[in-house]
């Protein structure tokens, strides 16, 4: 291109058809190229569409364009015997013309349509125009999470009430009126209950446990539930308590379930919840509604069981590189009595039961350091889960 | 409770250290949360659960400790000197279904003075306060061996006798604490002939107990019946180490070697002597029944794992008696020991093995499972609601369920449910409206200067109907500030009325009902100007304005708050909407626009109805593009720019057809009082 630019530049007079005066091949052969020169360093020098139309017509005019006037000026005038020889060479230069102009119409064309969208030039640095979107509560969306992974094992969710009474919230789970074991549940009671009975007697549920005996009188065995669902208890608020805060409970029932199928559920749903490098050990404990109770205990994800966090003990996991996740066990038989007329006879149907604190949960997976930020609505705060 | 590594291995020879006596006692369920303090004055600190009082001293922690590296415990076996012969003290157990043992023994010419330092400094250890060697002596049988004794001044007691009896009513009783206590004949006492000298199980009496002028002793050890004991607890708000033992279940059969343990440690340190033999009042025996254990149960609930012979070893190593002896039975009669007073059940007996066996030795499977997934009929309705309210950018909250009875009778006219021990007076009634607790959320965002905010939250309401809790399915939403904020390519929008109204159609239109209609009789605790309800079927499914500007006066709103919310229970009995293809349109639309001048008092929906009412089918929408006021528009009128898209299913719309259409329109809005504009 840069030659043949140099080329273009070093235009003269322009071209002017003219007759010949000689048709021996040789001069033939001259004149063609120099009007094909012509023609080809006028259209590199085209800038914009006005000039290629002036181009266009100055070459190719039906009324005294050049090609025209090569016509009328060569051909006609030409002796009979070259006349063959001229009338080839001009159609092969028209259409060599003809080609140039084309090509030249489709470069200017080019470079108007870069003139104008030089004009639609945008700071494209500019920020982006955000349109908000709602974040999903850090408590709300780890619990469908977690829901999520026991649907995709087979278990159906179901709810029951946040009012319950002491035959479902205590009695039927096996904390006889007056047991010690009330005492861990710090409950809320409802008001003006004392002239009903105290298995009719209302308060706000303390775990999501009651729904266990819920649904095993409406569903008959085998069965697989999960229990998401909010609960109570008197804790006055704090940074690791709250009032009132969400459970996950499950309960599996079937003719055929051992204790290893508890574990094996536990530790399949933790490493789907936290990662597959997570381990997992389980330690004897106490709930009156199932024995053998366990508590299981997760390797700290934070600090990845080392106990420490680069130079700082891993708060945590108390430096212990585990973290106690929730209680579980094999359904205590004194429960199944409280279902038996519903197809759960103890010496029939085993099964397990677990339950988890949701908002713990999410406390540790987000690291955030005070249970109060999730009830409070603060939109800095909610922003950070979107 | 904290437990001394170094007493807790005079019981037991073991050959680890404490860091793995520690994992060790964990992984049997004594959780030892923290190891404080070294050498000597090394403590654990354990969780023991509530069912097992056994452990809840060194000697059973020891016995634990036994059965994991199957060592010999050792026995407590305290030696006496020979008593001198005296009458044994008179005991009187009136109520032998709470007092089914009491067993006491006397000491005579006994010094009162510090404890010596190997028991003071244990006791210490323990944070408990030494405080003369009589009622240390007690104190360290207590932590010893878990079993509660007490000692009375015998020269205080009168009439030269015991009896275990209800109170009457109106008695009072100062306890050792020092406070008078009135007593119901619902509570137990140990009395002399004339007055309650302790509330049973619970704490001694004040007026009998040891001081530096105490000479004669009298030790107690009983066993009492725990329910009793707990209610005497919770009655007189009242909970010691000695109530938190008896009302879990104390060893019925530690009573005399308690006694005996108590005398052994006064005479060490205070000299005197044993006056008579111990007195062993049974009243009634606490008999415990053998369990059977099956095989086939141990493994129906554990498994292959253990085998017989671990299963037998494990149940003895623990204190059970196994019989027969023989691992190739399939069934066996286990005797309980009398420390164990949880464990009741074969399943019980299953626990112990799995628990000292080990459940992280039992492998992890998972369930063959041939039922199906069944969602709640809800729940789609509800993850779809969720999910339009997150796309229309409101924040998912949740707040706490409680309101104050001032918020709770303000925002609903339903009848509240009262907490009996709320936390506070702000949160003693459940919520019958989700709007206190999103007016208190936005609230809080004013006031730390987030001025743009939308919140949404989904929960359930409660109240009573016919003395039966109802809890309602309801969503509130809320928002004040701008919708977009300003920046170089817009000036700042402010949320609007229009912005919630346009947000409900959005959320309405996932369901399948044929119209909604919006009328303006929301609660008068919005805007009475700016407010509006949504109704499906005649059921009001949303309510939704500004706020009434009292309210947010009072809670000193400095900008626009808009409220709403939605009726999620009556919502849900719509089905969602199944999307339905409709062809496209093959023939072009035609647009035409009026401008019209109307009185301010016709509303909009007055001029949609009236168009509507042509029934011209091919009518696709009419749009208000402009409406504006004041400037050329007369005051009392507005200048209202219409537009109407027209298109045919069937055929290009023909000019005329369209001139005929408009001219009925403008017929139509003319009798509505409309004046054409240019």
């Amino acid at each position: 291109m840069g030659p043949y630019r140099l080329h273009m530049k070093t235009k003269t007079a322009p071209y002017a058809a003219t007759k010949l005066s000689d048709y021996t091949p040789g001069a033939l052969d001259d004149a063609v190229t120099m009007l094909l020169c012509a023609v080809d360093s006028e259209a590199a020098a085209l800038e914009d569409e006005s000039e290629w139309k002036a181009f266009r017509d100055r070459w190719m005019a039906r009324k005294n364009g050049i090609l025209t006037q090569i016509n009328d000026l060569w051909l006609k005038p030409a002796p009979r015997d070259a006349k063959r020889e001229v009338g080839q060479r001009v159609n092969e230069m028209r259409s060599r013309v003809e080609d140039t102009v084309e090509q030249a119409a489709e470069r200017c064309r080019q470079s108007a349509s870069q003139a104008h969208l030089a004009s639609d030039w945008i700071d494209i640095s500019l920020p982006g125009i955000r349109r908000p979107l709602g974040a999903e509560h850090p408590v709300i969306k780890t619990m469908n999470e977690i829901v999520s992974i026991f649907r995709n094992l087979g278990y159906s969710v179901e709810e029951g009430p946040e009012i319950e009474t002491d035959y479902y919230n205590f009695e039927s789970l096996n904390f006889p009126p007056n047991h010690p074991a009330r005492d861990t549940q710090d409950t809320l009671f409802i008001g003006q209950q004392d002239s009903k009975p105290l298995r009719d007697r209302l308060l706000l549920r303390t775990h999501t446990s009651p729904v266990q005996i819920r649904t095993m009188e409406k569903l008959k065995p085998p069965i697989r539930i999960v229990i998401p669902g909010k609960v109570y208890r008197k804790d006055p608020p704090d940074a690791s308590h709250s009032p009132m805060f969400h459970q996950i409970e499950g309960l599996a029932v079937d003719y055929h379930i051992k204790f290893g199928d508890l574990k094996g559920t536990l530790d399949h749903f933790i490493k789907a919840l936290l990662g597959s490098t997570v381990k997992t050990r389980f330690r004897p404990s106490f709930f009156p509604f199932t024995e053998p109770s366990a508590e299981m205990m997760v390797s700290c994800f934070i600090c990845g069981g080392s106990g420490w966090r680069a130079a700082d003990p891993c708060r945590p996991c108390k430096q212990s590189g585990w973290i106690e996740i929730l209680g579980c066990g094999m359904v205590d038989p004194n429960v199944f009595e409280f279902v038996k007329q519903n197809g759960y006879d103890p010496a029939q149907v085993t099964g397990f039961a677990f339950g988890m604190g949701v908002d713990r949960l999410a406390l540790l997976k987000y690291g955030v350091d005070d249970i109060q930020l999730f009830f409070q609505g603060d939109v800095r705060f909610l922003k950070q889960f979107g | 409770m904290k437990i001394s590594a170094t007493w807790l291995r005079e019981f037991v020879d073991l050959n680890v250290d404490n860091r793995r006596l520690a994992d060790d006692l964990t992984s049997i369920g004594a959780g030892v949360e923290a190891i404080l303090g070294q050498g000597d004055a090394a403590i654990f600190d354990v969780e023991i659960t509530t069912n097992r009082p056994d452990e809840m001293n060194h000697y059973g922690l020891a016995r634990e400790a036994a059965a994991i590296h199957d060592r010999r415990l050792r026995t407590i076996e305290p030696d006496l000197p020979k008593a001198a012969r005296a009458a044994p003290i008179p005991i009187e157990i009136q109520e032998p279904d709470l007092c089914p043992r009491f067993t006491a023994r006397a000491l005579s010419d006994v010094r009162i003075e510090p404890s010596p330092a190997r028991i003071a400094d244990r006791l210490t250890l323990l944070d408990q306060r030494p405080i003369s060697n009589a009622v240390d002596a007690t104190n360290y049988v207590l932590w010893e061996m878990g079993k509660p004794t007490h000692v009375f001044d015998l020269d205080l007691l009168e009439g030269g006798k015991l009896v275990i009896r209800r109170a009457r009513p109106g008695e009072i009783l100062k306890t050792l604490d020092g406070i008078e206590r009135t007593l119901t004949n619902d509570d137990l006492v140990v009395a002399d002939a004339r007055k309650p000298v302790g509330l049973a199980g619970v704490m001694g009496g004040f007026d009998t107990m040891i001081t530096a002028k105490t000479r004669n002793i009298l030790i107690e050890s009983a066993w009492w019946d725990p329910i009793t004991i707990r209610k005497a607890s919770k009655r007189h708000g009242l909970h010691t180490d000695a109530s938190h033992r008896f009302e879990r279940g104390a060893d019925f059969e530690s009573t005399v070697v308690s006694t005996n343990r108590v005398a052994q440690l006064i005479l060490a340190s205070g000299g005197g002597k044993l006056v008579g033999d111990v007195v062993d009042a049974i009243a009634k025996r606490i008999d415990q029944a053998p369990v059977a254990l099956h095989i086939s149960e141990v493994r129906r609930a554990l498994g292959e794992e253990p085998g017989i012979s671990e299963i037998l070893r494990i149940l003895r190593s623990l204190g059970f008696e196994v019989a027969p002896e023989t691992n190739d039975a399939s069934e066996w009669t286990v005797e309980i020991p009398s420390w164990r007073l949880d464990v009741e059940r074969e399943i019980d007996l299953i626990e112990e093995i799995a628990r000292l066996y080990g459940y992280d030795r039992f492998p992890n499977t998972l369930p063959a499972y041939s039922g199906a997934v069944i969602e709640l009929p809800d729940a789609k309705k509800e993850a779809t609601v969720r999910s339009r309210l997150l796309a229309l950018g409101y924040d998912e909250t949740v707040s706490l369920s409680f309101a104050s009875p001032e918020d709770g009778a303000r925002f609903s006219p339903g009848l509240g449910i009262e907490i009996a021990n709320p936390l506070s007076e702000e949160a003693s009634v459940m919520r019958t409206s989700m709007v206190p607790g999103m007016l208190n959320m936005l609230t809080y965002n004013l006031n730390r200067g987030n001025d743009d905010v939308r919140l949404f939250e989904i929960g359930n309401v409660y109240e009573f109907l016919a003395d039966r809790p109802l809890e309602s399915k309801r969503g509130s939403f809320g928002a004040t500030g701008n919708v977009l904020a300003p920046g170089v390519y817009q000036p700042a929008r402010p949320y609007s009325f229009f912005d919630m109204k346009g947000d409900i159609e959005t959320l309405l239109e996932v369901f399948d009902y044929p119209s909604v209609a919006f009328d303006a009789h929301a609660a008068d605790y919005y805007h009475p100007l700016r407010r509006a309800r949504a109704l499906l079927h005649g059921a009001t499914v949303a309510q939704f304005g500004q706020i009434h500007p009292d309210i947010a006066a009072r809670r000193k709103l400095r900008q626009d708050v808009f409220l709403g919310e939605l009726y999620l229970d009556q919502l849900y009995r719509h089905a969602l909407r199944q999307p339905g293809y409709q062809a496209l349109p093959r023939y072009p639309a035609v647009k035409r626009d009026f401008s019209f001048t109307f009185a301010d008092a016709v509303r909009f929906q007055e001029i949609e109805t009236a168009v509507g009412a042509l029934g011209i089918k091919e009518l696709r929408t009419l749009v208000p593009l402009e409406i504006f006021r004041s400037g050329t528009v007369p005051a009392g009128k507005y200048s209202l720019l219409l537009r109407a898209t027209f298109q045919s299913q069937e055929r290009t719309l023909r000019e005329y057809e369209v001139a005929d259409w408009s001219a009925e329109i403008i017929r139509r809005l003319e009798e509505l009082g409309g004046s054409l504009r240019s």
